[in-house]
């Protein structure tokens, strides 16, 4: 449990967190160790990028990049400014993703992890900007990518300028790709709309939290077209496995093992 | 106002359609089915053609033009079938060394539990990271309505024209409506389609389209000489660069999207 010991030292032992899932209580403390899961009915706590990334690499590793950008209401859109400052003051982010260099298990890799607290971690030009700034970087220096994708999709506030980033994010992906370069994505809960279609499934091998929401369309979107009940799996990382388009579902507590292994087997033999 | 006006022209019935297009601007055009991996989707129709006798690929999205073409052509919402037919043809556009030239026109991608299950997503992700990387010109065209995603994966492209009346959104204006304002009569979604900006003008000024294409739908073959004197100069002007900077080109016409604050930059 070494990797918790400085969030354990900051958790009070006291705290009590009731499971969305289960109604379960447990401490802070409890729910940390175990990987922000819950020890009674084993839901997943969505997690902060901060919570990842803390849980994801080697202690003291992460250097930040691409920070200082900040997203404005360039077309007025009504209400979302409103939504940013709230974002940022519950966040304290500048912005729905973090992006940065690390180390897993001393293999170093350039990482992006989107904080589905920050706005539904919905796209907009700044999310796009970090994360195009990243895929540019590592190409640059040789580095393989990893991704935890969460995301509500392009984000309308920023109209056609959101689609756009789509596109501008699978080009520096394809560079990095045509460089030889390694990027594994993890699907985290939940990955939708314009991210599902661009850069969380253009992974060189995709990974997926247990029962992590993947899709394109809203569920009440496809039901309504469709005129039937949905599987109560649909668009689960099961349903995604079971249809060929994860590679593999991965546990919260192995997942740091997982990727460690993936960036040793990818590193290049001459 | 002007973009829910904009919005209806751009989705009335008897406005001509993908086929249209391609009957009219490609000599002996030649159609080419199916995405050799599932189905043929009829919502996108493509093949090779001529245009002022340079060879192409051509892929547009058809809606149909009666009830029943409409329900053949799922009116006009692709599924992950429809965009790996079109990626296959991309491929194959690449490989003989021939420009592509897309016609857009849907609502969006078709969101049904068959086409969520067969990867609608990874369908769209994968034609937008291949165009952004494509070795050949892909010049593309928003003839009607550019739905979201299910749009840009015919559209990530060296140059984009955008017809007058046609509209280009992230979401539709109604799904925008609903989000917000919980319901999507038609005050809402008037107000949605200005708030997105979707217009024609709207994309020219972005630098989202590079062109806005004036409508003659009274004179259709006029308006369509036009716009294939348009492409075709087009196609010279791309089909002067080498592939590098014909990729840089693709590269750096959609790197220049985003529109942000920056504090502390390092050079």
């Amino acid at each position: 449990m070494g990797l918790f010991n400085d969030v354990l030292q900051k958790v009070s032992g006291s705290a009590k967190i009731t499971c969305k899932k289960c109604g379960h209580e447990d401490t802070e403390y409890n729910l940390v160790k175990n990987f922000y899961i819950c020890p009674n009915c084993g839901f997943y706590y969505r997690l902060g990028a901060r919570d990842r990334i803390r849980l994801t690499v080697d202690k003291k590793s992460f250097h930040e990049l691409c920070t200082g950008l900040t997203s404005k209401n360039f077309l007025e859109f009504p209400g979302y400014q409103e939504k940013l400052d709230k974002a940022r003051s519950t966040t304290k982010e500048e912005e729905a993703v973090v992006c940065g260099t690390a180390e897993i298990d001393g293999n170093a890799c350039a990482v992006f992890v989107m904080d589905s607290k920050f706005m539904m971690a919905s796209m907009g030009s700044v999310v796009g900007e970090k994360i195009t700034r990243l895929f540019e970087y590592a190409t640059e220096n040789g580095l393989p990518v990893i991704g935890f994708t969460a995301s509500g999709g392009a984000r309308m506030q920023e109209g056609i300028i959101s689609l756009m980033q789509m596109a501008k994010v699978s080009g520096a992906v394809k560079n990095h790709s045509n460089a030889g370069l390694l990027y594994v994505t993890v699907l985290t809960d939940p990955t939708t709309g314009g991210v599902t279609a661009s850069f969380a499934m253009q992974g060189d091998i995709i990974l997926a939290e247990p029962r992590a929401l993947v899709g394109f369309a809203g569920r009440r979107v496809v039901e309504q077209t469709t005129k039937s009940q949905l599987p109560d799996n649909f668009q689960s990382a099961e349903f995604l496995l079971e249809h060929g388009f994860v590679d593999a579902i991965v546990q919260r507590s192995e997942l740091r093992d997982t990727l460690s292994e993936l960036l040793i087997i990818h590193k290049r033999s001459v | 106002m002007v973009s829910y006006e904009k919005l209806k022209t751009a989705r009335k019935n008897g406005r001509p359609t993908g086929a249209a297009y391609v009957k009219e601007i490609f000599e002996l055009p030649l159609e080419l089915h199916g995405d050799r991996r599932f189905g043929d989707d009829l919502a996108i129709m493509g093949g090779v053609g001529f245009i002022d006798k340079r060879p192409v690929t051509f892929i547009a999205m058809e809606k149909g033009t009666d009830l029943q073409s409409r329900m053949a052509r799922n009116f006009g919402c692709p599924k992950p079938e429809g965009y790996r037919k079109a990626l296959r043809l991309m491929k194959q556009a690449e490989k003989f060394h021939r420009p592509v030239i897309c016609f857009v026109d849907t609502l969006g991608a078709y969101p049904g539990a068959d086409a969520e299950e067969r990867g609608q997503g990874q369908a769209i992700a994968e034609n937008i990271m291949e165009m952004m990387g494509l070795r050949t010109p892909v010049v593309s065209v928003v003839i009607g309505e550019g739905g979201s995603g299910g749009a840009l994966a015919l559209a990530s492209a060296n140059k984009v024209f955008i017809l007058e009346n046609a509209v280009y959104s992230v979401i539709s204006p109604e799904g925008c409506a609903s989000i917000l304002w919980k319901e999507s009569n038609p005050e809402n979604v008037a107000k949605a389609a200005d708030c997105l900006h979707i217009t024609a003008d709207d994309m020219q000024a972005f630098g989202v389209a590079e062109d806005v294409i004036p409508e003659n739908f009274e004179n259709f073959p006029v308006m369509c000489r036009a716009m294939k004197a348009q492409l075709s100069a087009a196609l010279d002007e791309l089909c002067g660069l080498s592939e590098e900077e014909l990729l840089a080109q693709r590269y750096r016409r959609f790197r220049k999207f985003g529109n942000f604050e920056e504090k502390n930059r390092r050079s």
